[in-house]
């Protein structure tokens, strides 16, 4: 390590154990304000592992991006940082480090089978309080609401059921207790 | 134009509005060339006497002109080009300006709204492209919004960690007619940097300062930024203190280069005495600065025994790359204020014997004169040159722009800096081609001054058509070529890291710049002896008018002292001329005198 190497670059630093975030970025609802937020991350070579953008207070012309965001905690730092110091953005909340969030998802699951797996997957539906919002004489399709691992819970048994596809919203998170963000 | 009863508001069209808000930001000198997408601008600018325009002959050297003019005077630096190209040119300059924090509002003309989206001629994505390389950027769609958005921009561009701003206007939009309003109409509610630093933190570096042993001021460009107070105050601190201080490439010039407590620039090709001093100090204050890798060398073994006290504007400047111990968020100014204040009133003695064995220590790498290089009679050698060049302006009102490359690092070496705003180089994103164009804007800012662009013989290249720029508005810029055949900096690290096999840094078919200054209409200059080179440096002074000097110099110079890749501060390259440790130490006694 202490040898030259053949770059004028430092080598890269010992990577420090990568953390899950999730950040809540209050931005003004704009044309190109989200391709500011992604394009940082994008371009300084963070991850995204979920998005979720809408606008939430109208008359503010405010919108609200959830972002769950996976690195070392001074690359964290960073993200939030770089996200606070652009022109649009308001506010970065950690909702991780606030520790009292509540995160929940929503996904809609198509399960297609006959007979006992038919049967099964509507058990199991009942089990995780997901609605049928859709149904033929071969198909469901579940809705559900809940902590990410739920859905990933229920997403796995519905696979040998007869899932066909899913589509989720990504999260969305608020913080417990009566003050905003 | 009419005027609708009181003065604050006046009706007039898009292209009339941007004129008119130039005019109220006090802008004097707007830097462009003209376009399909911008000609209702540049009508505007026909029939008026507020605004200057100056014409570049690329949009490259548009927005290094704009970034001289504003890092030689501390105002908003304004360009104006057109769609497409126009934009994409200038994309170079506007990076550069991000890297180095220059205050710059760049106006670019877009096709017309109907059009936007349609792959008209001379369209392209401007917002899309210059997104990632300005600090915010505007496409008006709107003439309601455009007076608001042109104000917004000298705002944002000037305030905080200052950077480029893009309006981005479409052609109906320029001929559209609206209401135009004056500057202090827009308060913009999201942006608000911060300036004051929390007390708290302020009280905690003093507290570590008091009690330091080994401290060491470490600045940078930030302090140059933040303006002249800031730098009255550090100059202040550091006399209060009688700690040393170094500065990064982009800060020099804050402090005085002749105050003994002054060791020199740190870094990559920094003194010995900085980078040693950065590697064993016990408190590092950091102003304005940003740990840049150029800064650091290896990271795990930087500064491994200091506290580090950080003062930056700009949040994620802190523990980006080197964690902070006493974060202080705030503008230099005012933080270096509460800084001298609290020095004061609590009248702190820092523990004068550590404070005497550090200096002890200090002038004992100083000794080994890291600087030092072989001197020939045969051959000029490049940091000689810059040598007498400093020692034949110095006592002129001097300013000092440069390319990208050892002919850089050399002027930041040699050249010394004794006031701010007199050193304007691309340090960030290291743009060869920057000094010259960069010297245009430094000129029509200081008409009187003597204004050099130390440069490098394929930088200069780069940019070179903009010499005709400053023939066309008799600027007398003085171009300095340390023309040494190579891509001087690219053969070094070829010698150093990849074997001596010089792929492609040989600077083949090499026009002569006497006749090239002359093709100019400008004044060319050949200096190839060691003998004749205070004759020709006074010639080239006393010339009034643009001056083309290739001087000639030693093609196999390398630049040191250097701290090699994946190295720390104390495992710095010197050259062979420096005093080894043992002369150091028996001359130790002449040196302590």
């Amino acid at each position: 390590m202490n040898a030259p190497t053949t770059s004028h670059y430092p080598a890269a630093p010992t990577a420090q154990k990568p953390e899950t975030h999730t950040l809540s970025v209050l931005v003004d609802n704009e044309p190109g304000v989200l391709a500011r937020v992604i394009g940082l991350f994008s371009g300084r070579g963070y991850n995204i592992e979920s998005l979720t953008v809408s606008e939430t207070e109208h008359r503010q012309h405010l919108s609200l991006i959830t972002i769950v965001t996976t690195g070392t905690p001074m690359v964290i730092e960073q993200i939030k940082n770089q996200l606070d110091r652009l022109v649009p953005v308001h506010h970065v909340v950690d909702m991780t480090l606030a520790g009292n969030a509540i995160e929940r998802e929503l996904a809609m699951v198509k399960v297609k089978g006959k007979g006992e797996n038919r049967v099964e997957a509507l058990r199991l539906a009942d089990a995780f309080r997901a609605r049928v919002i859709d149904a033929t004489t071969e198909s469901f399709v579940f809705e559900i609401t809940g902590a990410t691992d739920k859905i990933e819970q229920f997403v796995s048994l519905m696979l040998p059921l007869g899932l066909v596809e899913v589509s989720r919203t990504g999260i969305a998170a608020i913080m417990r207790g009566p003050e905003g963000m | 134009m009419t005027t609708k009863g009181h003065d604050m508001t006046r009706e007039m069209t898009g292209a009339e509005m941007v004129i008119q808000a130039l005019a109220d930001q006090n802008v004097e000198h707007v830097f462009g060339y003209p376009g399909g997408a911008v000609l209702p601008i540049y009508d505007a600018i026909f029939s008026q006497n507020q605004v200057r325009h100056i014409l570049v002959r690329h949009e490259q050297g548009a927005v290094h002109a704009a970034e001289g003019y504003a890092r030689s005077t501390g105002k908003v630096g304004c360009v104006l080009v057109t769609s497409g190209p126009g934009a994409t040119n200038a994309v170079t300059g506007l990076t550069d300006a991000l890297c180095d924090s220059v205050p710059i509002v760049c106006i670019t003309g877009q096709v017309p709204t109907h059009l936007i989206g349609n792959d008209a001629f001379q369209e392209c994505d401007t917002v899309g492209i210059t997104r990632p390389c300005t600090k915010y950027n505007y496409l008006v769609k709107r003439i309601e919004d455009l007076p608001r958005v042109l104000h917004e921009a000298f705002h944002i561009a000037s305030s905080g960690r200052p950077g480029p701003v893009v309006v981005d206007i479409p052609k109906d939009i320029q001929f559209a007619r609206g209401v135009y309003s004056k500057p202090k109409d827009f308060p913009h509610t999201g942006y608000k940097p911060r300036l004051k630093g929390e007390m708290d933190k302020i009280k905690q570096a003093i507290d570590l300062m008091a009690h330091a042993k080994r401290p060491l001021f470490y600045t940078g460009g930030g302090v140059i930024n933040s303006g002249r107070a800031a730098c009255d105050l550090l100059r202040e601190l550091v006399k209060l203190t009688g700690f040393p201080i170094t500065s990064t490439l982009m800060g020099l010039g804050a402090f005085p280069a002749a105050d003994p407590k002054w060791i020199g620039m740190l870094g990559m090709h920094g003194t010995l005495e900085a980078n040693m001093s950065m590697h064993d100090c016990d408190v590092m204050i950091c102003i304005g600065a940003r740990f840049d890798d150029r800064i650091t060398g290896r990271l795990d073994a930087f500064s491994p025994g200091s506290k580090k006290i950080h003062v930056d504007i700009d949040p994620s400047s802190i523990n980006k790359n080197v964690k902070a111990d006493v974060p202080i968020i705030g503008d230099c100014a005012h933080v270096l204020e509460d800084l001298v204040r609290l020095w004061r009133t609590n009248a702190i003695h820092p523990d004068k014997k550590s404070l005497q064995a550090w200096w002890a220590q200090i002038d004992k790498w100083r000794a080994r004169k890291s600087l030092a290089y072989r001197s020939s009679n045969e051959v000029i050698k490049p940091q000689y040159a810059i040598q007498r060049l400093y020692e034949l302006t110095k006592d002129k009102d001097v300013y000092i722009t440069t390319e990208v490359g050892q002919h850089q690092m050399w002027a930041a070496q040699f050249y010394r800096f004794q006031e701010p705003n007199r050193w304007m180089t691309s340090g960030g994103l290291g743009t060869m081609g920057y000094g010259l164009p960069a010297s245009v804007g430094v000129q029509l800012a200081h008409p009187n001054s003597l204004v050099i662009d130390i440069a490098g013989e394929a930088s200069v290249l780069m940019t070179m058509q903009e010499l005709s720029t400053a023939v066309q508005y008799r600027l007398p810029i003085k171009i300095f070529i340390l023309n040494n055949n190579y891509m001087g900096m690219v053969r070094q690290w070829q010698e150093l890291l990849h074997g001596g096999r010089y792929a492609e840094s040989y600077s083949e078919a090499l026009p002569d710049f006497v006749k090239l200054a002359e093709a100019y209409h400008a004044h060319g200059i050949r200096c190839v002896k060691p003998g004749d080179l205070d004759r020709a440096i006074k010639e080239m002074i006393e010339v009034d008018k643009p001056v083309l000097f290739d001087c000639v110099v030693d093609p196999k110079e390398n630049c040191f002292p250097m701290i090699p890749s994946g190295r720390a501060h104390n495992e710095m390259l010197l050259g062979d001329a420096g005093v080894s440790v043992e002369e150091a130490i028996t001359e130790e006694g002449k040196v302590m005198v």
